[in-house]
């Protein structure tokens, strides 16, 4: 007896009986010293004056006064806004159809929203580029079938832009929607429908409405990841379609004005978070992770059901009227028939890029005249390329190891404390993929090169390892979510303390979760190119800017081999990711 | 037959219905007629076929063979919404997203009823259920038993022709599922409504039904009010769904003049009136028409295994032969044997029931 109360004062209490909480600390301290403290920085370096010292909004002014950058942000947010609006409305049907699909099935066809997901920004935008050049596959087919004889002007333009951010934007619509869709309680359509509402009065009054949380977050994450899209606009479109993130890459690399280019980032960010700030007053922003959504009360409510009222009546005599143009069997193929359109679209642009990497032509023409192996010899015997991909692995590999125990920590952490400080911390986590990339970017650049970190392989890895910790930290967090903590009770009271508890029980358990965790990652980093274009300094380039700056240069058929090689590699890891991740 | 109301029109008659998906069969072909007013059980084990009826009277299934007829008319290729029909799901399926009483008044607005209307009959229906004072909240802030009702009052509200009920209490406890089938009961009789509901509960399915239609294998395995069912069950299956059952089964012999069931435990007399056609069959009798008595025209010798004191009753569970088990009812007052004693169990062949 005495011998327990001497322990107990011996060792303070939070020593004894240590939080879960402090698990997530290492990560917490991470985040903060390389992703807030610069945001922060960057952030306050645009309303200090270049001269140093002082208070000043000169940056700012600049911005209000010269109509060029109005414009830009203008530009900025009509593209992001119309992203978001076309990868609902092209995204909404896919995932409606996939909700509706057996689960086996609906994993099989998610592979197809996962792999141009996870497919590198660098390859999609060339895939395009062929596809829409004035030579490109479009034009090829329109000219050689007769159907046009002048080609299209599809690149360089606002239609290119829109092509492009699109397609990279449908993935993270339909897997953003999907999860609302599939909670939904199919009876209650059934039930809208014995209580005598027609089917699509059902849909639109009780289907869509109860999917509307998962519509409304995918709408804000798309809008806020197209704001700092610069890959697209800069080769798909034309000096009209130039967005905020070119303007500050340019007024860094070229300017080295630095506070104009954080009042840029300041912008971006203050644009991205007064987006949430709206969002949060609509909807609420616990809905983004999955919270129920808040029904509101009174007029707007009253507005919204009466809206709902009105798509139903018009959607029911669009119904009706192509019931009598193709018929009741025609109609019940229409939604198969665009969801397989839409996975065409998503799917296919890239694919044509692997026949071009074997092209014997000197040039990228559609089909190839002839197949060789020789631009895969110009890739495997260029020192440039091979240093690049070997540094590419090098740091995916260290990032991935970084990243898994960071977030995989935690998400231990969170699983097992109960604090109501849950969702801030994991917010917190999630905040890098969230903050537009060329945001954190310019900032670790600035903090980098005052710690001597730019151009070098540790800058890399640790600017990789920021973005991927959310990657890390969800899929973890998805894992433990279906695992019973009551193995680790039963653990412990079969004698194991909590070393040996996650030792042998709850790493073997969730091992799988923590190998996709680990490549989720090593995707994350070996497609990076906002931070490899600062902090790579130019010298110690990975894949991603090594492609980067032979695109700008000029386009040609070694970029194809390249592109195959990086394909394969990352639609070989998220593969072999989706079999871990669902063995777990 | 003592159905009520039988000389009325049926309010729901089903010819040849059949579902097939692929090459399983969910319900081989079905007829079924069901009068005005009636209260029709749907029982049997899951699997049975029960659900899919349900599920192809209302219309949410596509029938591959056969007439679903509502009211004289043939209402097989109507769609759902237009089938005047009220279902009650087994988890209630209220709009999450609408209040108690926009849920309720959901069906009168579809059918564009004025908004005076609409506001009268949802005072009205939900006054039913006793939930007043529930009308503005949200289905989540109410209790299950609660949520239940409101389910309810969402189907009587608009006077559907026929209520179809799917396992509807199922996911309450006992308790509350006894209140609630009281409830059902009364609804039922005030509203006069024509009801049927699916449970594989037996003791819910006599508490409730009119008649019982007892499934099995996609098909329907008995027809019949309660008593009759109980009383009088066609075959095994049913004998041993209902109630508790002895089921002793032999070839039949002919002996003394008779044909007598021959099994590994004796012989023994045929009830009377009893058609004992092909090779053999199944006496049935009920644990209450048991009794210890050496004298009784059929008996079996058994060792008594189990005593169970019930209060109003002892029930003993005896071994007969090698392992077959016996359960006899003893109403109280009556000696009770001790544990491992042999007794001789008798009944009456008239209380037994020949079975295929």
């Amino acid at each position: 007896m005495s011998a327990v109360a001497t322990r107990s004062r011996a060792m303070p209490s939070w020593l004894r009986r240590p939080s879960p909480l402090w698990l997530a600390v290492p990560g917490f301290v991470f985040l903060a010293v390389f992703f807030a403290y610069p945001v922060a920085q960057l952030l306050s370096l645009s309303i200090s004056p270049p001269e140093g010292g002082g208070f000043s909004l000169a940056a700012f002014q600049r911005i209000a006064n010269t109509d060029v950058y109005l414009r830009v942000l203008g530009i900025t947010f009509k593209i992001a806004g119309n992203t978001a609006l076309w990868s609902l409305l092209i995204g909404y049907p896919l995932a409606y159809w996939l909700a509706r699909m057996p689960e086996i099935f609906r994993g099989r066809m998610m592979l197809f929203v996962m792999v141009p997901f996870w497919t590198s920004y660098l390859v999609k935008t060339f895939a395009w580029m062929i596809v829409l050049g004035r030579s490109g596959v479009i034009n090829n087919l329109m000219t050689g079938s007769g159907l046009g004889t002048q080609p299209l002007d599809l690149l360089h333009n606002e239609f290119g832009v829109m092509v492009g951010m699109v397609h990279a934007m449908v993935p993270l619509a339909v897997m953003t929607m999907l999860p609302v869709m599939i909670g939904i309680d199919r009876r209650l359509v059934q039930a809208a429908q014995t209580l005598g509402a027609s089917p699509s009065r059902a849909f639109w009054q009780v289907y869509f409405k109860l999917s509307l949380p998962g519509v409304t977050a995918a709408g804000l994450l798309v809008f806020i990841s197209s704001l700092g899209f610069f890959i697209v606009p800069a080769f798909l479109g034309g000096r009209r379609e130039t967005m905020l993130a070119q303007l500050i890459i340019t007024q860094v690399q070229e300017l080295l004005n630095w506070p104009f280019a954080g009042a840029l980032a300041a912008m971006m960010l203050a644009s991205a978070l007064i987006a949430c700030w709206i969002y949060d007053r609509l909807f609420g922003i616990s809905t983004i992770s999955g919270g129920s959504a808040q029904e509101g009360k009174g007029r707007i409510r009253d507005i919204g059901l009466g809206v709902l009222q009105l798509l139903a009546t018009a959607s029911s005599h669009l119904a009706d009227l192509s019931r009598r143009v193709i018929g009741k069997r025609g109609n019940r193929l229409v939604l198969p028939v665009f969801a397989w359109l839409v996975i065409g679209f998503l799917v296919l642009p890239t694919l044509l890029v692997i026949p071009l990497g074997f092209t014997s032509s000197q040039f990228l023409e559609f089909p190839p005249p002839g197949y060789s192996l020789q631009w895969f010899e110009t890739y495997f015997s260029s020192p440039l390329w091979i240093s690049a991909t070997i540094r590419s692995f090098a740091v995916a590999a260290a990032t991935a190891f970084l990243a898994t125990c960071i977030g995989g920590f935690a998400a231990l952490a969170l699983a097992h404390s109960r604090t109501r400080w849950g969702g801030l911390i994991f917010a917190f986590f999630l905040a890098p993929m969230i903050v537009p990339r060329i945001v954190i970017a310019v900032g670790m650049f600035y903090l980098f090169a005052r710690l001597g970190l730019v151009a070098t392989d540790l800058g890399l890895v640790i600017g990789h390892t920021v973005l991927a910790i959310p990657f890390a930290m969800v899929t973890v967090s998805a894992i433990l979510k279906t695992y019973d903590m009551r193995l680790d009770q039963a653990a412990a009271t079969l004698g194991a303390n909590r070393v040996r508890t996650l030792a042998y029980v709850t790493i073997p358990l969730v091992k799988g979760g923590l190998v996709a965790a680990f490549l989720f990652a090593f995707i994350t980093s070996f497609d990076e190119l906002t931070i490899a274009i600062f902090v790579s300094g130019g010298i110690k380039t990975t894949l991603p800017k090594q492609m980067w700056d032979d695109m700008i240069l000029q386009l040609n058929p070694t970029l194809a081999a390249v592109s195959v090689v990086v394909f394969v590699i990352v639609t070989s890891l998220l593969l072999l990711a989706e079999r871990f991740r669902r063995a777990s | 037959m003592t159905v009520p109301g039988s000389k009325a029109p049926p309010k729901l008659v089903v010819e040849g219905l059949c579902k097939r998906y692929g090459a399983t069969t969910a319900l081989e072909p079905t007829q079924l007629s069901v009068p005005e007013g009636e209260f029709l059980t749907l029982l049997g084990p899951s699997g049975s076929g029960k659900t899919t009826l349900l599920q192809l009277v209302c219309g949410l299934v596509e029938l591959s063979e056969g007439r679903v007829i509502i009211d004289g008319r043939d209402q097989s290729d109507t769609p759902v919404h237009q089938r005047d029909i009220g279902l009650v799901f087994q988890h209630y399926a209220l709009f999450p997203h609408l209040t108690v009483a926009e849920n309720i008044a959901f069906p009168l607005k579809m059918r564009g009823r004025s908004s005076a209307e609409i506001g009268k009959r949802v005072a009205d229906a939900l006054g039913m259920v006793h939930l007043g004072h529930l009308a503005e909240r949200f289905p989540r802030e109410l209790s299950g038993g609660q949520q239940q009702r409101v389910a309810l009052a969402r189907c009587f509200v608009y006077q559907p022709s026929i209520i179809l009920m799917d396992e509807p209490l199922g996911a309450l406890d006992k308790k509350l599922r006894e209140h609630m089938q009281i409830e059902i009961k009364r609804l039922h009789r005030e509203s006069g409504a024509t009801i049927i509901y699916v449970t594989h509960d037996q003791e819910e399915a006599l508490a409730l039904s009119d008649r019982i239609c007892l499934m099995n294998h996609a098909r329907i395995e008995q027809l019949g009010t309660p008593q009759e069912i109980y009383e009088r069950p066609r075959t095994a299956f049913a004998a041993d769904f209902i109630g508790i059952s002895n089921i002793l089964r032999g070839t039949f012999v002919a002996a003394d003049g008779e044909r007598r069931l021959e099994t590994s435990y004796g012989r023994f007399s045929l009830p009377a009136g009893a058609v004992a056609s092909g090779e053999g069959g199944a006496l049935v009798v009920r644990p209450e028409s048991l009794r210890i008595d050496a004298g009784a025209q059929n008996r079996v010798e058994g060792r008594v295994k189990e005593i169970v004191y019930a209060g109003s009753e002892t029930r003993l569970i005896a071994t007969i032969g090698d392992s077959e088990l016996m359960t006899l009812r003893l109403p109280a007052g009556e000696v009770v044997p001790t544990l491992g004693e042999t007794i001789a169990i008798g009944w009456d062949r008239d209380k037994a029931v020949l079975v295929p």
